[in-house]
């Protein structure tokens, strides 16, 4: 569907944009994502470029990504002005998943992986949870979303690896303070695949459910090209080679192998078959 | 030439095909007959998907329906549940992907169960794709598909370049291509296409031998082998080191590849693939030969493809009155009628 960008802002290292998309807007929930094509009309860049919705307001219609340049195809949507034609696709993937009870939450984020962050607060605030916020990023310029934090957050805790805003350390240097004493019912976090893993296996250590929002790199975004799997343990605790665009980007972090996503496990569904062909 | 003025003969270049008239007997879209045979089978329309490109069809289902199409071609389904390879699994490439799955499926019961049921619900036509390791895992499975309703074709994927052998595959090899054909003919219920691979010294020998084997049509063509290699890491990209090769990049070659199979046996029917972005791209595989085509990679770039080709190339095919589909297809293999 076509989607027109109103703006596009840098926003420390990162732009962010806002594009009017009533009909992604209208149906959006916090973890889930769009698919852009990126480069125009004529482009020789075919594959869809997949971002967490940041915000999506279903009065407005207006939804806002937050982007880094790291390719062409990001090196283009960063320029793109306002004003252009965008095709998007969305909202896709599983969603957050949001309590039935009000409880404690931790959100972590990473880097600009803390944008679906704040509207999950926003709405688990409306059902009367407590939230807490930890926004990491390894220096000041790629912390994103920290003023935010500070109005959707009971308490903020912002750290960088150099120490230039906030705590010097790691997102889970702030873990055990949040989840030892508070009686925190859920972790919820989103960024870069080796923080997921260490929020993950911090909050297991408290025995407090986590749900994580993975990155991994997509083709299509909406389940047919079988680029986006990594291996995660189904409730039959039998492990499966697993689309993170539609059995995902969100996935409760102790089902997910860390240690084994970019590898193929001999135990998953179906590795046997490798063999031979 | 050609007998509608479709090119910039100065340039040699089209660079604005919408500035071009196509006003010889132009008519409405209506009224142009999309029906196509393919292999014996009476399509509604020439536009399918492509094996691995639309999954068993479900997921398309919020961009598309799936009756609308000529038929949905599936993913190749294998006979057990199959993991597919470690990621990286995919690396764009200049108006193209590689892709590096490794036939990641759930397996023929599975299928049977599920995929299969959900299409012919839905009143889609279904060409089902078939892999396998050797001459009998392919006949098992025409064997376990006889009869399952929905199904309209088999397509026998014999060229996936993604398996153990990187690329050594029937279809490099005329006698293993048509012991695999043979072997799915004696099974199938259905009529059987083969699927090619470029990656051959001579696609004439390797369809000649298939059909001879008794294939009813052929599928043309599966991706290219390539590889695309990391200049920070110095390593490849996919963690399978070699993927296919996809997309409009791969056009021309495909093109080629139809035409030069329909010139030398124009009995046989095509369902031409490969870079199919827009109607004027089908055409052209229509042009060359094909009955019909397949919509692949595009799908990727646009879910809506297959249905938005299909719209395309009614509308181009009225704006060169064209009525009957059927009367373009090997038509740039005839000689011109000034």
């Amino acid at each position: 569907m076509s989607a027109r960008v109103v703006s596009n802002e840098p926003a420390g290292a990162y732009h962010l944009i806002t594009l009017d998309a009533p009909a992604v807007a209208a149906g959006a929930e916090p973890g889930q994502f769009i698919a852009a094509a990126v480069g125009g009309p004529q482009t020789a860049l075919l594959l869809r470029r997949s971002f967490a919705l940041y915000t999506a307001d279903p009065a407005t219609g207006l939804i806002q990504i937050v982007v880094a340049e790291h390719g062409p195809g990001t090196a283009w949507l960063v320029r793109v002005r306002p004003g252009t034609p965008l095709d998007v696709v969305g909202p896709l993937g599983r969603p957050f998943t949001l309590p039935a009870e009000p409880g404690t939450a931790v959100l972590v984020g990473g880097g600009y992986g803390s944008a679906p962050l704040f509207d999950l607060a926003r709405r688990l605030r409306a059902i009367g949870s407590t939230v807490h916020m930890v926004v990491g990023a390894g220096s000041a310029e790629r912390l994103f979303g920290t003023a935010d934090a500070r109005t959707v957050a009971d308490s903020v805790v912002v750290t960088t690896d150099d120490g230039s805003v906030g705590v010097r350390g790691l997102v889970t240097d702030a873990l055990p303070g949040l989840l030892g004493p508070r009686g925190v019912s859920a972790v919820y976090a989103c960024g870069p695949m080796a923080m997921l893993r260490a929020v993950g296996e911090t909050a297991a250590s408290y025995d407090v459910p986590c749900e994580v929002a993975v990155e991994e790199s997509m083709a299509c975004g909406i389940g047919v090209c079988m680029t986006c799997v990594l291996p995660v343990v189904g409730v039959d605790g039998r492990s499966r080679m697993v689309r993170s665009c539609i059995e995902g980007p969100v996935f409760d972090a102790g089902r997910v192998r860390w240690k084994d996503v970019g590898t193929l496990p001999v135990d998953v569904l179906g590795a046997d078959a490798m063999d031979g062909h | 030439m050609m007998p509608l003025a479709a090119h910039d003969h100065e340039s040699g270049i089209r660079e604005n095909p919408g500035s071009h008239t196509h006003d010889h007997g132009g008519t409405s879209d209506a009224t142009v007959d999309m029906v196509t045979t393919l292999a014996g089978t009476v399509l509604p329309n020439p536009v399918l998907t492509a094996s691995g490109c639309a999954a068993a069809g479900r997921e398309l289902a919020p961009f598309l329906d799936p009756a609308a199409l000529g038929a949905v071609v599936t993913k190749s389904v294998l006979l057990r549940p199959r993991s597919g390879r470690a990621t990286p699994r995919m690396a764009e490439t200049p108006s193209g992907m590689l892709n590096s799955i490794g036939l990641q499926g759930p397996g023929i019961d599975a299928f049977l169960e599920h995929d299969l049921p959900w299409l012919a619900a839905r009143g889609a036509r279904a060409v089902v794709s078939i892999a396998g390791g050797s001459v009998e895992e392919f006949a098992e499975l025409a064997r376990r598909l006889a009869g399952a309703p929905g199904l309209a074709l088999l397509e026998v994927n014999i060229s996936c370049p993604n398996v153990a052998s990187r690329g050594q595959v029937f279809a490099c090899d005329p006698l293993a291509a048509a012991d695999v054909v043979r072997a799915v003919k004696a099974e199938s219920g259905v009529p059987v296409l083969a699927k090619l691979s470029p990656d051959v010294t001579d696609i004439v020998a390797i369809a000649g031998s298939c059909v001879e084997a008794g294939a009813d049509g052929l599928s043309m063509i599966n991706t290219l082998l390539g590889m695309v290699i990391d200049t920070d890491t110095f390593r490849p990209v996919l963690a399978g080191v070699t993927g296919g090769l996809s997309g409009p990049a791969i056009r021309p070659v495909a093109v080629r590849c139809v035409w030069q199979v329909h010139a030398a046996l124009p009995g046989v029917p095509i369902l031409g693939m490969g870079g199919i972005l827009s109607g004027l791209d089908a055409l052209q595989f229509l042009l060359a030969g094909a009955s019909a085509v397949s919509v692949g990679t595009a799908v990727f770039h646009d879910p809506s493809a297959p249905v938005r080709v299909l719209a395309e190339l009614r509308t181009e095919l009225a704006r060169r009155g064209i009525t009957r589909l059927s009367d373009v297809v090997g038509a740039a293999h005839r000689e011109p009628h000034r």
